[in-house]
């Protein structure tokens, strides 16, 4: 790898332009991890993209076809990929070699939008391996840990086979967007505490079933010491057969199995790989209109106010009306983010928020309200911390912006087999919109009973909010659960109205209304 | 310069190969890689390779967008907007297409069929050699002498050796310095198999017995292609005469006169004695027809001629009998009865496309 990185080292104009572009960054009052640019050729670009933007991970056929994939819709000339920065500290980032200084201007400047996202939103922090105790910054290792994981799983193949190994990885893989994206939040540790196990019946309270006594005097006879004991001795046993596993439902199902599945060493450590790089990934699922709204919003703001000079402004533009372009068959989470931060800037800068505005319902008054508080700066600084990209469109999401971003909802028409606009109303669209961003368009999935039927069966539940699972995935991915849990699994949902359990015994389906 | 990603490239280029074979024979009854060949490669759309995740259904979540339009208004079903992208976005739902060499292909076909390889028949070969100056090398002739490669040798040397004068640049090489050309002999084989493919294009021949023998025919010159470093199709089509076309007329031609096969074996035979003296050339014969003759009469003839001029030259002659409502089916019986003994004949009778398989197998899986 060292001369490699020797090769991929900035240039130095792009060193230049570095150094300017992170002064105004600074000055903006963006703060950053140290950042790190390479250039690179495409087709190290298209690998490292393929990879995720880690040079070396663990062995994965998934990660030749995106390779295949990238390279050629960037043979074909679909597509190139600008930059590409990974979460780290320090940050690394690479540009692409032979684009345009422009261009290069533009992603170094976006890219510092992006770390510092990285840095300051909260629902990053868990991607925090604990903090440098001399500086308090977070430490980020990613690239380490992500080569790590590569040198575990490539041990294991060593020992077990590739093949094993391989086919297990694509067993996990199918579960990977089964984890729980609130619980690095969550102050629980998933280890039940002790004292909730002490729990016993013969507490006060706690009445032993006896049998009826009329006549005080003959308690002593008819429930008798030994008795007692019996009685006790049954419902404790009762208690520990019925205790539930998982105690609530639990939404980490991949944390749940590899506390529970039987699993043996060399499964438990992939397990725990595909499990750790997933919950690595969900902040930047969480947050990717938040995320390219922020650093388009500020490459722009660097560029126009401060880098760009009068001979590159029509490139610039240029460049700048195709990352924003929008399109009615999808939306396009640059202009969404950016629009949505600047309607924000715009409404703290006039003050159009609180009471005094939400009651307000004079539309000529609406129009002119300017208090002239100046908030609009700060107020994003506090977003880009806070929130995520559902809570961010829940709160900020306002009738006239979706007005103005002519936003609307749209579905399929069974009739007439094709996606039409289906409404344009304020409500509709929200909810529609959030409803996408929920869990990162994930279906919400829980483990329910690890003990299902009292047969050691695994039963997971999914929350149905109106939109039906992909029945053949969901097959699928019943049998790469069976083949980790090692015994049957059943899924409850709904489909088409009706409850319905999808079950997979190791040998074959069986669907039950 | 090699990449990191080779190795997972490779293995996934792996995956899709057992694909293409466990999906093989529908490709083939279904004639799907037809349209899709280009020179060299074939692109083939391969079903879920994906990894399954539970997800939802497409077609009852719908989304938010932005544009013009009232409700009601078609959205327009385009592809995904190019431009920007990251890794990891957007993993779509379409059939991943996958490009394979015809090469591959015909590997994978041999392994999932068991064809075994055709056996050497021992034949003289064309082998044309031609010497081409592509080597270099310290001793020749002064005529081969390079001089723009000698005099950048001594360059090379006088500057590692110190006695290089930027300001008084001369180059003087010595003798170790010189270069000469050198030449490569390389071998170029010559075409050394062909295929003459008959067909039947009598009114009783419909567009289904058609695609049948162009799916067909297909797989025979991918097979073939790959076990002969050269080779060249022709193609016959008649009813009652015989007239040589090029591909696309063959495949494409109808006309309504009644058969006389013997006309195709009398064109063939002269092509053959003209173009491919025996010895020289392995000769592929199929004849596809419904199995109508004429007259018993034209059928002896067609045997005779087959004893007499075809058979001699050819390494095969495999006859596929394509079923159809109109035709008799009777040739096969015909040809069976008379070459029974004879291992260059190969007949097969062609139900419907998912019998096309088993009738390359059995042209081809005697290794003839």
């Amino acid at each position: 790898m060292a001369q490699f990185a020797l090769k991929t080292a900035l240039p130095a104009y792009l060193r230049d332009e570095q150094v300017k572009i992170e002064a105004h960054a600074k000055a903006y009052g963006l703060d950053f991890f140290p950042t790190w640019f390479e250039v690179l050729p495409y087709d190290h670009m298209n690998e490292i993209a393929a990879y995720g933007g880690f040079p070396s991970r663990y062995p994965h056929w998934r990660f030749g076809m995106s390779y295949e994939e990238l390279r050629k819709s960037s043979e074909y000339g679909l597509s190139t990929i600008y930059e590409m920065v990974i979460n780290n500290s320090p940050a690394v980032a690479y540009l692409l070699e032979g684009n345009s200084l422009i261009d290069q201007k533009i992603v170094m400047a976006h890219v510092y939008a992006h770390v510092d996202f990285f840095k300051n939103n909260f629902a990053f922090a868990s991607t925090d391996q604990g903090k440098d105790a001399a500086t308090g910054q977070p430490i980020r290792k990613w690239i380490d840990a992500m080569a790590n994981h590569g040198a575990v799983i490539r041990r294991w193949a060593n020992r077990v086979g590739i093949e094993k190994i391989e086919a297990f990885v694509d067993d996990c893989l199918s579960l990977e967007n089964l984890i729980d994206p609130h619980r690095p939040h969550a102050r629980k540790s998933r280890a039940v505490s002790p004292a909730d196990e002490e729990k016993s019946y013969d507490q006060p309270g706690e009445e032993l079933p006896r049998l009826r006594v009329d006549r005080d005097y003959m308690e002593s006879y008819i429930n008798p010491e030994a008795f007692m004991d019996a009685q006790r001795r049954k419902v404790e046993h009762e208690a520990t057969r019925t205790r539930k596993l998982p105690e609530e439902p639990d939404r980490d199902v991949m944390g749940f199995l590899l506390e529970h599945a039987p699993l043996e060493p060399w499964e438990r450590d992939v397990l725990a790989v595909v499990r750790r790089e997933a919950y690595y990934f969900a902040p930047q699922a969480q947050t990717k209109i938040m995320n390219e709204g922020w650093a388009t919003y500020w490459h722009s703001k660097i560029l126009t106010e401060k880098v760009a000079d009068g001979s590159e402004i029509i490139d610039y533009a240029d460049r700048c009306a195709g990352v924003l372009a929008t399109s009615r068959e999808r939306l396009n989470p640059y202009k969404l983010g950016v629009e949505l931060y600047r309607h924000i800037e715009e409404r703290w800068n006039k003050g159009q928020f609180g009471k005094d505005w939400d009651d307000c319902d004079d539309l000529a008054v609406r129009q002119s309200w300017d208090r002239r508080l100046g908030l609009g700066r700060q107020k994003i600084f506090e977003v880009r911390a806070h929130y995520t990209d559902v809570t961010f469109i829940d709160e900020f999401l306002t009738p006239d912006f979706v007005v103005d971003q002519k936003l609307f909802s749209f579905g399929y028409n069974v009739k007439n087999e094709r996606f039409e606009v289906e409404s344009r109303k304020f409500q509709e669209i929200k909810e529609r919109l959030l409803f996408q961003l929920t869990n990162a368009g994930n279906p919400i999935i829980r483990v329910e009973d690890a003990n299902h039927k009292n047969r050691s069966e695994l039963l997971l539940a999914h929350d149905h909010q109106g939109v039906d699972l992909r029945q053949d995935y969901a097959h699928a991915v019943l049998v790469a659960l069976e083949r980790v849990w090692h015994r049957p699994v059943e899924l409850r949902t709904i489909v088409e109205g009706k409850q319905t359990f999808l079950r997979f015994d190791g040998n074959e389906h069986k669907t039950k209304s | 310069m090699s990449l990191r990603v080779d190795q997972d490239h490779s293995r996934f280029k792996q995956i899709i190969r057992g694909k293409i074979r466990q999906n093989l024979r529908r490709f083939i009854s279904k004639g799907e890689l037809l349209g899709r060949q280009g020179k060299e490669v074939v692109s083939i759309p391969i079903p879920q390779i994906d990894i399954p995740r539970f997800r939802f259904s497409d077609k009852q979540g719908g989304g938010v967008s932005q544009g013009d339009g009232e409700p009601g208004d078609p959205l327009g079903q385009g592809q995904e907007q190019p431009g920007k992208g990251k890794a990891g976005e957007g993993e779509g739902d379409h059939a991943l297409e996958v490009e394979v060499s015809l090469q591959e292909l015909a590997e994978i076909l041999g392994e999932e069929l068991e064809l075994p390889n055709i056996e050497d028949k021992g034949k003289n070969r064309i082998i044309k050699t031609r010497d081409r100056y592509v080597g270099l090398r310290k001793v020749g002739p002064d005529s081969l002498r390079h001089f723009r490669k000698t005099f950048r040798q001594a360059l090379r040397r006088q500057i590692a050796s110190g006695s290089y004068d930027a300001k008084r640049p001369v180059v003087v090489p010595v003798r170790d310095d010189l270069r000469y050309r050198s030449y490569k002999t390389e071998i170029e084989p010559v075409a050394n198999a062909v295929i003459l493919y008959m067909m039947d294009v009598s009114g009783s021949m419909g567009d289904e017995q058609k695609e049948i023998v162009r799916i067909e025919s297909f797989w025979i010159d991918t097979w073939l292609r790959n076990q002969y470093q050269g080779l060249e199709t022709r193609f016959i089509i008649h009813d009652a005469v015989a007239r040589e076309v090029d591909r696309d007329t063959f495949f494409r031609t109808r006309e309504s006169g009644g058969t006389m096969i013997s006309s195709a074996y009398k064109l063939a035979s002269e092509i053959v004695e003209q173009d491919y003296p025996k010895g020289e050339w392995n000769v592929y014969l199929f004849h596809f027809s419904d199995g109508d003759n004429w007259s018993v009469d034209d059928t002896l003839l067609c045997v005779q001629l087959l004893k007499d001029k075809l058979l001699p030259g050819a390494n095969a002659f495999c006859y596929g009998q394509v079923e159809s409502p109109y035709g008799s089916g009777q040739f096969i019986k015909d040809l069976d009865e008379h070459f029974k003994s004879d291992e260059r004949v190969l007949t097969s009778e062609i139900k419907d496309r998912d019998a096309i398989v088993d009738s390359i197998k059995e042209f081809l899986g005697k290794g003839k």
